[in-house]
């Protein structure tokens, strides 16, 4: 299995977030765009930093925003919003955070071949920064490797 | 030898750094089972557990969760950083 679709809605190129809540929550509307989730989703996410802290951010300048599945989750989605500039997340390594990815999976058992497919992509040290300079969604799905697809 | 590793939900984050645990292993020649968990599941899996991998921001409380357990909390800074997490592993399991 691939990953997910990123057709352009659930795109988001150099966003202007004042802090990470509303970095997550642009993550959070281009999931719902994309209609992957229901908009309560964004709020999961954002607790899901509150509770557990900042180690979505699992790596330099990268936060992986996600929550567990639930009923606002319709279908596996992924979203990818780029920072106009970087935000703190609070994580004491990793921080400040360019690029923001969404995940939203509908169970525990499907995200796995993903995830992998997702790791392929960032074993490569220089794929947050290319991310980050990408100027559209196409030039994202490329570093991605993945599909547009129908949103 | 068994490892686990957690995140806050179960999902994601543990997953990709289960994948890259086990990328690391081979790099090792060495073979474990890895598994991942949630934090509010963590003391069950880590009772057959040698290594529990999570982040330094989770690292407290995984380790007031599992109390007494043998299994070494180790602190992966970049879980896409299969060079870090082998030195790790390689210092816990060696």
């Amino acid at each position: 299995m691939n990953l997910p679709p990123l057709p352009d809605e659930a795109v988001v190129i150099g966003a202007h977030a004042a802090d990470w809540r509303s970095a997550v929550r642009e993550a959070g509307r281009a999931l719902t765009r994309s209609g992957a989730t229901r908009s309560d989703y964004a709020d999961r996410m954002i607790a899901v930093i509150e509770e557990f802290g900042a180690y979505v951010v699992i790596a330099p300048g990268l936060a992986l925003a996600h929550a567990r599945p639930g009923r606002d989750v319709l279908r596996e989605g992924l979203a990818v919003v780029t920072l106009a500039e970087p935000v703190a997340f609070g994580h004491p390594h990793n921080d400040p955070v360019r690029v923001v990815v969404g995940l939203a999976v509908a169970n525990a058992e499907e995200h796995v071949a993903s995830v992998a497919n997702l790791a392929n992509v960032f074993n490569d040290a220089g794929a947050v920064g290319r991310l980050a300079h990408a100027r559209d969604a196409t030039e994202i799905r490329g570093l991605l490797g993945i599909e547009g697809g129908a949103a | 030898m068994k490892i686990i590793a957690v995140c806050g939900v179960g999902i994601g984050t543990s997953a990709i750094l289960k994948v890259n645990a086990e990328r690391a292993l081979e790099r090792l020649e060495l073979t474990a089972d890895i598994d991942a968990s949630d934090l509010a599941g963590i003391a069950v899996a880590a009772a057959d557990a040698q290594v529990i991998l999570t982040s330094s921001e989770l690292a407290p409380a995984v380790r007031q969760a599992i109390g007494r357990s043998f299994a070494e909390v180790v602190e992966v800074t970049n879980y896409f950083d299969v060079d870090e997490i082998s030195r790790l592993l390689e210092r816990s399991l060696g």
